[in-house]
C-alpha cells in the first residue's frame, strides 16, 4: 500500500494528519498497537520538523506485509551537522514551534528511539530527507 | 528494589502493588470534581479509572512514554489533541483556564476522548491529584 501526503509550512494545524492517516492505515491492517505506536510517533515527530523547519515537503509511506517504510522529504535549509542535529537537547526551533509543544531537541532522538532503521540525508540550501523503516515483527 | 509511592492518605510508603490492592483509584468524574473542572467531552466515561498521571507542556516529552497516562497540560492546542492521539492517551486534563476550539474538541471526539478543563495551575492540578492518590509513572 502506497500513501502520499503534502506538508505544507508553517502549517501547524494541519500537522499530524499525515500520522493520524497512517495510524488508521495500520490499525485496519491489525498491526500491533506496540507497533502502531511506535511508527506514529516517529512519523509525527517527522512531520512536526518539516512544516518547523522548511518550506514544505511530501510524506510518502509504503506498507508491506512485514514492514512500512517512510519517507519525509522536505525543501528548506538543510542541516550543517547532523550529528549535531541527532544530540537531544540540540535544537534550533523558532519561538513558534515551541509554542507548539515541540522544539526542545528531542525530534530525532525520538525517531531514532522508535524505528528500526533511520537515515537522514541533507544538503544546505536544498532539503533534507529522513527515511524510516519499522519492523512489523 | 521495589519503586515505593507516597500515599498521603495512609501517611505510609508503599509499593506498587500495595498501592493498588488498597484500590486507590479514583474515576474521571472525581478528577474533574477535585479540580472544579468542567468536562468538554466524554461525559459517558467519567466512571472510568484512572491510576496514573503525567504532566507536561511539552508534547515531546509526552511522546516518548510507554504507558498511557491521564495527561495534564497548559498546553492547548491541535498539537496537544494529536499528540494524545498518536500516543494512546485517552484522558486530558488542560489546566490554567486554557479553552480548546471547536476543532480540538471535533479532533478529539474522534479519538473518543475525555476532555477535563480546570483553571487551577498546573501545580496546584497536580498537587491535587496526587494526594489524593494519583500515581506518577516516575
Amino acid at each position: 500500500m502506497h500513501l502520499e501526503y503534502t506538508v505544507v509550512e508553517g502549517d501547524f494545524v494541519n500537522a499530524g494528519t499525515a500520522s493520524s492517516s497512517v495510524k488508521k492505515a495500520l490499525k485496519q491492517l491489525n498491526v500491533s498497537p506496540q507497533v502502531v505506536k511506535r511508527v506514529v510517533v516517529a512519523l509525527y515527530e517527522a512531520e512536526v520538523n518539516a512544516i518547523a523547519h522548511a518550506y514544505g515537503g511530501k510524506v510518502l509511506v509504503d506498507i508491506d506485509s512485514d514492514k512500512i517504510k517512510m519517507v519525509v522529504a522536505d525543501k528548506g535549509p538543510g542541516i550543517p551537522d547532523i550529528a549535531l542535529a541527532m544530540q537531544e537537547g540540540y535544537s534550533t526551533a523558532r519561538p513558534e514551534v515551541r509554542d507548539m509543544g515541540f522544539g526542545a531537541g528531542m525530534g530525532l532522538p525520538n525517531m531514532q528511539k522508535n524505528v528500526d532503521k533511520l537515515n537522514v540525508s541533507s544538503e544546505v540550501g536544498v532539503g533534507t530527507t529522513v527515511e524510516m523503516v519499522v519492523n512489523f515483527v | 528494589m521495589a519503586k515505593l509511592f507516597f500515599c498521603v492518605k495512609k501517611n505510609v510508603y508503599l509499593c506498587n502493588e500495595e498501592y493498588c490492592k488498597y484500590k486507590i483509584i479514583m474515576t474521571l468524574r472525581e478528577v474533574a470534581r477535585l479540580l472544579n473542572g468542567q468536562v468538554l467531552l466524554g461525559e459517558n466515561r467519567l466512571d472510568e479509572e484512572v491510576t496514573m498521571g503525567f504532566a507536561s507542556d511539552l508534547m515531546s516529552e509526552v511522546l516518548t512514554l510507554k504507558d498511557t497516562p491521564m495527561l495534564i497540560t497548559g498546553l492547548c492546542n491541535m498539537q496537544t489533541i494529536r499528540t494524545c492521539d498518536m500516543a494512546n492517551l485517552e484522558y486530558l486534563v488542560i489546566v490554567r483556564n486554557k479553552k480548546p476550539t471547536e476543532e480540538m474538541l471535533e479532533l478529539a471526539q474522534e479519538s473518543d476522548m475525555v476532555v477535563i478543563t480546570s483553571e487551577y495551575s498546573m501545580f496546584k492540578a497536580c498537587g491535587i491529584l496526587y494526594a489524593d492518590g494519583i500515581l506518577p509513572l516516575y
